[in-house]
């Protein structure tokens, strides 16, 4: 399979042992919206999604009318900046691999761009406050750390919008960089976009993507490496409701030598008709010597008629790597360990609270934001009240 | 003293072409500080009776009644049962991913004496109940039952047993599946509960083996969903020659 990968081209296309290599992508990663055709839903990259769920972001009809406030909040020293289309930062870290990523590249008027300077360790996090108001909007994001540099960054989705929106994440030399993005949206909001991290020498990124709300979420968290010694953690936690699409559609490309990557992700889901989409590709090009990677998702199911598709895929064209894994595995919170636990004096929202909290807690101690944390597992048992009321 | 009466109780399970009755009018009273063996061949009803008296939702009670001092034991929810004092050692303990050891005991042993043991004491004597059970410590921090073999499963079970401290103990099929050295680890424990006074038990088992362990000061012979003879320990002696053949002729239920 090694073989047909074509030079320069998107990847995930051609991950999974046994697939046709074209059966993945619907065409090659590109800036321009005109480059993708409109998906009609039998695509590899878009089997999974509802497609007339999208509000037309995916085949352009959406119309951006505003309606989506995004705040920026700066520690001193760093510099937030609102920029037009031809800034120079721009769309560095890679381009869009699917056309609702596109369609944002070549529909955003303005992008903002954060800086942390070089040297320049921050003891506060920058807060990126995106709230919608009922519209729908294209919007690009950019965030740029200095060699050496070192910060964390919260982007925070609340309200109701229709967005779809890349972010680009440029981690300088040495840099170290901890992103926690947390879709907190209304159950109507749709949300897609691109996150992509270019790695630089040495440097660190740890991205934290927590999903609980909107309608329907697709993400494409995306990792590139731009010089040897990059280390990447990619942590997820989703709560997929009642209706909810949430699809978490990670690729790690390891075409740089003796770089790490980890990910895991864990979603629970209850309610009818809930959905968690969860794709990890991992592909080890044959440059990338001394590779070490590991790859995993876990899904709780709480209640029937909750539905997860997780897809692990891991290709490796060098044998000269330290490691490579994968697991995926989907549980189902079951009646025996409800009776199990209820069998030892704990009532049944309790029980239900304790599985829950202990699948998820060792990921939101990744967050390393106290307040953040707290309010993730606020949200957690606000969830779970949800469904034993 | 507490005491654990059941009176003609009758159970069935949903099975394909309707509901079939297991347990066909059992009597049984069981005293705290008194041990009752339960003995049958498969297929008896034996584990039937257990998961009835902690209310398991797969088990239909159609007739009898089951009290605990008095108090309707069968119109209590599960957890409701655990806390007014029946403790079941289940036969195959359940894995609940994501909850470890250390979580599990200290939110159920909260929830049984009605408030959260003091941190300082209640980790001494996790530590020394663990250490008598010969559990290794790096338990506590592993998930409930997952990955845990046979003879740790049932350990552990005990463990919950002399950390809540029931007033009604069933032990079902306890033995089972231990080898020699682990069965004597188990049954001591069990007897280090018994020896307290404050414990009735029902030890529910296939083999007479594990009784060389543990006393009983009655014995029942379980047969096509009820008690087909009660005796004293002598009772088991005469088991171990014999086996169950007297009792199996035409009688079992499944």
């Amino acid at each position: 399979m090694a073989e047909t990968i074509p030079a320069g081209s998107t990847t995930d296309g051609v991950i999974q042992v046994g697939q046709p290599t074209d059966a993945r992508v619907s065409a090659p990663a590109s800036y321009d919206v005109a480059d993708f055709p409109v998906p009609h839903g039998r695509e590899e990259d878009w089997r999974f999604t509802p497609l007339e769920r999208l509000r037309g972001l995916h085949d352009g009809t959406a119309v951006a009318d505003g309606g989506v406030k995004v705040e920026v909040t700066a520690p001193e020293g760093v510099t937030a900046l609102t920029v037009g289309r031809d800034d120079a930062r721009l769309g560095k870290a890679g381009k869009p691999v699917d056309r609702v990523a596109a369609q944002a590249y070549s529909s955003f008027e303005k992008a903002s761009v954060v800086s942390v300077p070089k040297e320049t360790v921050l003891t506060e996090p920058v807060r990126i406050a995106v709230h919608g108001e009922g519209g729908t909007a294209f919007g690009h994001q950019v965030v740029e750390v200095g060699a050496f540099a070192e910060a964390v960054v919260v982007i925070d989705h609340t309200g109701d919008a229709t967005l779809a929106a890349n972010v680009e994440y440029l981690i300088g030399d040495g840099a170290k960089l901890t992103v926690v993005s947390v879709q907190d949206w209304d159950d109507t909001a749709v949300h897609a976009g691109q996150h992509t991290a270019l790695v630089g020498r040495d440097a660190t990124f740890k991205s934290v993507v927590v999903t609980f709300g909107g309608d329907l979420v697709r993400l494409h968290p995306r990792v590139v490496y731009g010089a040897p010694g990059g280390e990447a953690e990619l942590y997820g936690v989703y709560f997929t409701d009642n209706g909810q699409h949430q699809e978490h559609r990670l690729f790690i490309d390891h075409d740089t030598p003796h770089c790490r990557s980890n990910v895991a992700y864990k979603g629970a889901l209850q309610g009818k008709e809930a959905h968690a989409v969860w794709i990890g590709d991992v592909l080890i090009r044959a440059a990338a010597e001394g590779t070490d990677t590991y790859e995993l998702n876990r899904n709780l199911v709480l209640t029937d008629g909750a539905r997860v598709d997780s897809v692990p895929n891991l290709e490796i064209e060098t044998g000269e790597i330290v490691g490579a894994g994968h697991a995926s595995a989907t549980g189902r919170f079951e009646d025996e360990q409800l009776f199990y636990l209820m069998a030892r004096g704990i009532p049944a929202d309790e029980a239900r609270r304790l599985v829950v909290r202990g699948f998820f807690a060792e990921l939101v101690q990744q967050i390393g934001i106290p307040d953040l944390e707290e309010r993730l597992i606020a949200k957690i048992e606000a969830e779970l009240e949800a469904s034993v009321g | 003293m507490a005491t654990l009466e059941i009176h003609d109780l009758h159970v069935s399970v949903d099975a394909e072409g309707g509901p079939r009755e297991i347990l066909r009018g059992v009597d049984l009273t069981v005293k705290q500080g008194e041990t009752h063996a339960i003995m049958g061949p498969n297929g008896s009803g034996k584990s039937t009776l257990a998961y009835s008296l902690a209310g398991h939702p797969k088990y239909t009670v159609t007739g009898g009644t089951v009290t605990l001092d008095g108090e309707d034991v069968l119109a209590m929810s599960v957890d409701e049962r655990a806390r007014a004092g029946v403790f079941l050692a289940m036969q195959y303990p359940v894995e609940v991913p994501g909850v470890s050891v250390s979580n599990f005991l200290r939110t159920s042993a909260t929830a049984i004496r009605g408030e959260a043991p003091k941190l300082r004491t209640w980790v001494k004597e996790v530590k020394e109940a663990m250490e008598r059970l010969h559990i290794d410590p790096s338990f506590a921090e592993r998930n409930v039952n997952e990955g845990f073999s046979g003879g740790e499963k049932k350990r552990h079970e005990i463990l919950q047993l002399e950390l809540l401290k029931p007033a009604i103990a069933v032990l079902d099929e306890t033995d089972s599946g231990l080898d020699v050295d682990a069965l004597r680890v188990v049954s001591e424990g069990v007897n280090r509960v018994r020896e307290s006074g404050q414990v009735g038990t029902l030890l529910i088992t296939h083999y007479t083996r594990i009784l060389r362990y543990i006393k009983p000061d009655h014995v029942h012979v379980f047969a096509a969903g009820r008690i087909a003879e009660s005796g004293g320990p002598e009772l088991a002696d005469k088991l171990e020659e014999e086996g169950y053949e007297a009792y199996v002729k035409g009688g079992a239920s499944e």
